[in-house]
C-alpha cells in the first residue's frame, strides 16, 4: 500500500527521532521521512498529530482457538486497531492451547486472513501448559512465536523452569512468567487485605506474585536467560526487579493499565469487572507501579486484554472468571494517567515492546515495515463499552473520560483505523 | 426505616439498628398470644432463596413471615454454575416474574445478595453470605445481649474462632463496635484475616485480637463462640480437632475466668465437644435457645421495617 502521511510530528525513541515532517509510504514499507513533495500517493494528513511507530501489545488473550464466543482473532484485532495498536501477541492459552507448530501455524493463517492488526504469538512453555514437560519450543519457535509463557498459570517447578530458561536461549525468545505461588494463591480471587476481609473474600497475598518473582530472577542469574515478567503488580516487585537490573540481569517487565489506574477498592460492590489476576493492590503498590514506570525499571505496558463472555462475567464474584478487556482503553488510560513525556511512553507502547520480543524492529527509518501509531494529545472523550469492536463486554472503564487517544492506525501502508475529531 | 434492602450491618446506622431492636420487642408479644399472627404483610409475597442448607435459619424466617400473615414461599436453589447453565440473573428475573416482594437469599458466595439486588425489584435480606456477612443473626444476637445486659455499649464481647471464615463474626464486628462495645477477636493466627484491624471504618479502637483465649475470656460479658469447620483442618489452619479444642475450645474451666454474670453464645450449629464442651453449651451462662427465640422476633421486625411502610 501506499501513502503520504502530512505534516506529522513524528517522534521514535529509538531512532531519536522527534521532528515535524513528512512520511513516504510505498508498497507497505517507509520510502523516505521528509519529502512532502510527491503527488501521486493517496494522502493522511496528520497536522498536529504525533506518528510513531506502531504500537505492540504484547500481552493479549484473543480465545481463539477454542473460546470464539469471548473473542476471535479477528474481533481482537479489530479492538486492537482501534486503539492504536498495529500488532499484538496473543498468549497461548487457547483451547487447545497454543503448544505446537500446528496451532501457530492456524493462529498465523487465520490473522493473515481477518485481522487488520499483526499477530505474533506467543508459545506455550510446557505442554497442554500443564507445567510438566516441555513444550516443542524450537518447533513453535520456526513456526512463528516470538516469546513463550504459560499464562494463566504460572511454571510451579522450579527445575522445569530453569530448563526453560537455558532451553529457550537457542532462539534467544523471552520466557514470560505469569508470576503466581499456587499454593498462596489457593482459591483466592481479590487481593488478600482490608477489602478481602471486610468483603469475605478469599484473598491472593502480595507474596504469591512477590515469592515467584524472587525465585525466578534468581533462575534468571543462573541461568543467563532471557526473562520477563508479565503483568507485575506489586511494590515489592517492582523493587525487586530494579535491583535485578542494577545488577545486570536480562530481564524486562511489563505492566497494566488496570494496575496504575485502580486499587482493591474496586472491588467493594463485587464488581466482577474489577475481577482480575494479579488482582487488583492498594494504593501504595499502585505508587510503587508509577514509579517504576517513570524510572524505566518497567519496560512496557500491555493490557492483558482478557475477554469473557458476560454471562460469566455475571456470575457471582468468586465464580466469576478472572480478567478484563482492555485494547481499546490501554493508550488513552496511559496518556490520561501517567503524563509522561510523549518519547518515553512510545518506548513502553511500542519500541521497548518489540525488544522484549523476538520481532523484527519497525520504526521511523528508511525500509521499515509501515506500521505506524497515530496520537492526538488533546482529544478528550469517553469510553462507551457498547461501541467496543470486542465481542466481550467486560471493561470496567466503561464512561471513564480521557485526555489523549490513538485517532489512526496504519499496517503495512493502509489505514485501518481512523477517528477524526467532529 | 427508609431503607430497601438489608444487605449487611456495616451500611447501617446505629439509629436503624435499635429500630429494629426496639420493633422487635414488641414482636416478641406476638408470639406468647394463643394465636400468633397479626395482618400486617398480608398480600405480601416473600421468597426464602436458599443456595446453602440451612433449617434454621429459613425456619425462622418462615415463621416471622407467616406470623406477619405474609405468603412465604421456600426454594432451595443449587449454587449456580456454567454447566448447569442458571446464573444468578436468570433466577433474578424469575423472581421478578413472579412479582416477590421480598427475596431472602443465603448464599455461598460473598456478595450475592448485593448482585440480586442490583437485578431485581424486589427487597433482599442478606441470610448470610459466603464469608462477608449474617445481618439478621448479629441482630438477634444484639437483641439478646440487649435483654440479658440491659445495653449494648462498654460491655466485653469475646468472638472466638474461625474469624477468617465467618460472616457471623464480621456483622457482630461492624454492629457492636458501632455501639462502642469492645470486640476481641481470638483464634489462631491462620484463622485471623489480613487487616481485621482496619476492617470498621470507624470506632476503630474498640477492636482487639488476641490468640489468647484466656485473654479473650478474662472479664468478658458476652462469649461468642465460631462453628468450627471440619475442612479447615485438611487445609492446615490447624493441626487437629483435639490440639483446636484445647486452645480454642470453651470448657467449664475457661468459662470460670469470666465473668459471674458472663453469657454464653453460639450462632448454631453447635459442634459438641469442638469449639463448645457439652456441659457448657447446656449449662447455666448459655443463651443459646435465646438466640433462636429472638430470631423470630428480629426477622419479623426486620420483615415489617422493609416491607410494611
Ligand atoms: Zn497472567
Ligand atoms: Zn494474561
Amino acid at each position: 500500500m501506499d501513502l503520504l502521511v502530512k505534516n506529522a510530528r513524528l517522534v521514535d525513541p529509538a531512532r531519536g527521532v522527534d521532528t515535524v515532517t513528512n512520511v513516504v509510504i510505498r508498497a507497505g514499507k517507509i520510502r523516505a521521512l521528509g519529502d512532502g513533495s510527491v503527488s501521486d500517493l493517496p494522502i493522511f494528513d496528520a497536522t498536529g498529530l504525533i506518528v510513531a511507530p506502531g504500537f505492540f501489545d504484547i500481552h493479549v488473550h484473543l480465545r481463539e482457538p477454542g473460546t470464539e464466543e469471548a473473542e476471535t482473532i479477528a474481533t481482537g484485532g479489530n479492538a486492537a486497531v482501534a486503539g492504536g495498536f498495529t500488532a499484538v501477541a496473543p498468549m497461548p492459552n487457547t483451547k487447545p492451547s497454543n503448544d505446537n507448530p500446528s496451532i501457530t501455524h492456524y493462529i498465523l493463517s487465520e490473522a493473515r486472513r481477518s485481522s487488520p492488526a499483526r499477530i505474533f504469538p506467543i508459545g506455550a512453555i510446557t505442554k497442554e501448559q500443564k507445567g510438566e514437560t516441555l513444550a516443542e519450543i524450537g518447533e513453535m519457535f520456526e513456526a512463528g512465536v516470538v516469546g513463550i509463557s504459560d499464562d494463566g498459570k504460572p511454571v510451579m517447578d522450579a527445575q522445569l523452569f530453569r530448563r526453560a530458561l537455558e532451553y529457550s536461549q537457542m532462539f534467544d525468545i523471552p520466557v514470560i512468567q505469569h508470576c503466581e505461588d499456587l499454593h498462596l494463591s489457593k482459591g483466592g480471587v481479590m487481593h488478600e487485605g482490608v477489602y478481602s476481609t471486610r468483603l469475605g473474600l478469599k484473598g491472593i497475598p502480595a507474596a504469591a506474585e512477590e515469592t515467584m518473582v524472587s525465585r525466578d530472577l534468581i533462575l534468571a542469574e543462573m541461568t543467563g536467560g532471557k526473562y520477563h515478567v508479565a503483568h507485575l503488580s506489586t511494590r515489592r516487585s517492582v523493587e525487586m526487579v530494579r535491583a535485578a537490573k542494577v545488577r545486570g540481569l536480562r530481564i524486562s517487565a511489563e505492566v497494566t493499565p488496570h494496575h496504575f489506574t485502580l486499587t482493591d477498592a474496586a472491588v467493594a460492590e463485587y464488581d466482577t469487572n474489577a475481577k482480575m489476576n494479579p488482582p487488583l493492590r492498594t494504593a501504595d503498590d499502585v505508587d510503587a507501579v508509577l514509579d517504576g514506570i517513570r524510572d524505566g525499571t518497567i519496560d512496557a505496558i500491555a493490557s492483558d486484554h482478557a475477554p469473557h463472555h458476560i454471562n460469566l462475567k455475571m456470575l457471582e464474584f468468586d465464580l466469576a472468571p478472572f480478567g478484563i478487556t482492555g485494547l481499546e482503553t490501554a493508550v488513552g488510560l496511559a496518556l490520561t494517567k501517567l503524563q509522561l513525556p510523549i518519547g518515553r511512553l512510545i518506548e513502553l507502547f511500542s519500541t521497548n515492546a518489540q525488544k522484549i520480543m523476538r520481532v523484527a524492529p519497525w520504526g521511523l527509518f528508511e525500509g521499515s515495515e509501515a506500521d505506524l501509531t497515530v496520537l492526538d494529545l488533546n482529544r478528550s472523550w469517553t469510553f462507551d463499552v457498547n461501541k467496543s469492536r470486542s465481542l466481550s463486554r467486560n471493561s470496567p472503564f466503561h464512561g471513564w473520560q480521557m485526555k489523549g487517544k490513538a485517532v489512526g492506525t496504519i499496517v503495512g501502508g493502509k489505514v485501518v483505523y481512523e477517528d477524526r475529531a467532529g | 426505616m427508609t431503607r430497601k434492602h438489608l444487605l449487611g450491618i456495616q451500611d447501617l446506622d446505629r439509629e436503624e439498628i435499635l429500630e429494629i431492636l426496639d420493633t422487635a420487642e414488641s414482636f416478641q408479644e406476638v408470639s406468647t398470644r394463643p394465636i400468633k399472627k397479626v395482618p400486617t404483610l398480608r398480600g405480601k409475597t416473600i421468597i426464602n432463596l436458599f443456595f446453602e442448607a440451612s433449617t434454621r435459619t429459613r425456619t425462622s424466617f418462615e415463621i416471622a413471615g407467616k406470623r406477619l400473615s405474609a405468603d412465604v414461599v421456600n426454594v432451595s436453589a443449587s449454587t449456580s454454575s456454567v454447566s448447569k447453565g442458571e446464573t444468578l440473573i436468570d433466577t433474578a428475573k424469575t423472581l421478578d416474574a413472579m412479582a416477590a416482594d421480598c427475596v431472602v437469599i443465603r448464599h455461598s458466595s460473598s456478595g450475592a445478595p448485593n448482585t440480586l439486588a442490583r437485578l431485581t425489584k424486589a427487597s433482599i435480606i442478606n441470610a448470610g453470605d459466603g464469608a462477608h456477612e449474617h445481618p439478621t443473626q448479629a441482630l438477634l444476637d444484639a437483641f439478646t445481649i440487649r435483654m440479658r445486659k440491659g445495653r449494648l455499649d462498654d460491655l466485653k464481647v469475646a468472638i472466638i474462632g474461625d474469624v477468617a471464615h465467618s460472616r457471623v463474626a464480621r456483622s457482630n464486628v461492624h454492629l457492636l463496635t458501632k455501639f462502642g462495645t469492645h470486640v476481641w477477636l481470638c483464634s489462631t493466627p491462620t484463622l485471623m484475616p489480613q487487616g481485621v484491624q482496619h476492617m470498621v471504618c470507624e470506632n476503630r479502637h474498640f477492636l482487639h485480637t488476641t490468640n489468647s483465649m484466656d485473654e479473650a475470656v478474662r472479664a468478658a460479658d458476652v462469649i461468642m463462640m465460631l462453628r468450627v469447620q471440619f475442612e479447615r483442618m485438611n487445609e492446615s489452619f490447624f493441626p487437629s480437632i483435639r490440639e483446636y479444642f484445647r486452645y480454642f475450645g470453651l470448657s467449664r474451666r475457661r468459662v470460670e475466668q469470666a465473668k459471674p454474670d458472663v453469657i454464653i453464645m453460639h450462632p448454631g450449629p453447635m459442634n459438641r465437644g469442638v469449639e463448645i464442651a457439652t456441659d457448657v453449651a447446656d449449662g447455666p451462662y448459655s443463651v443459646i435457645l435465646d438466640q433462636v427465640a429472638a430470631g423470630v422476633a428480629v426477622r419479623m421486625s426486620i420483615l415489617y421495617l422493609l416491607l410494611g411502610g
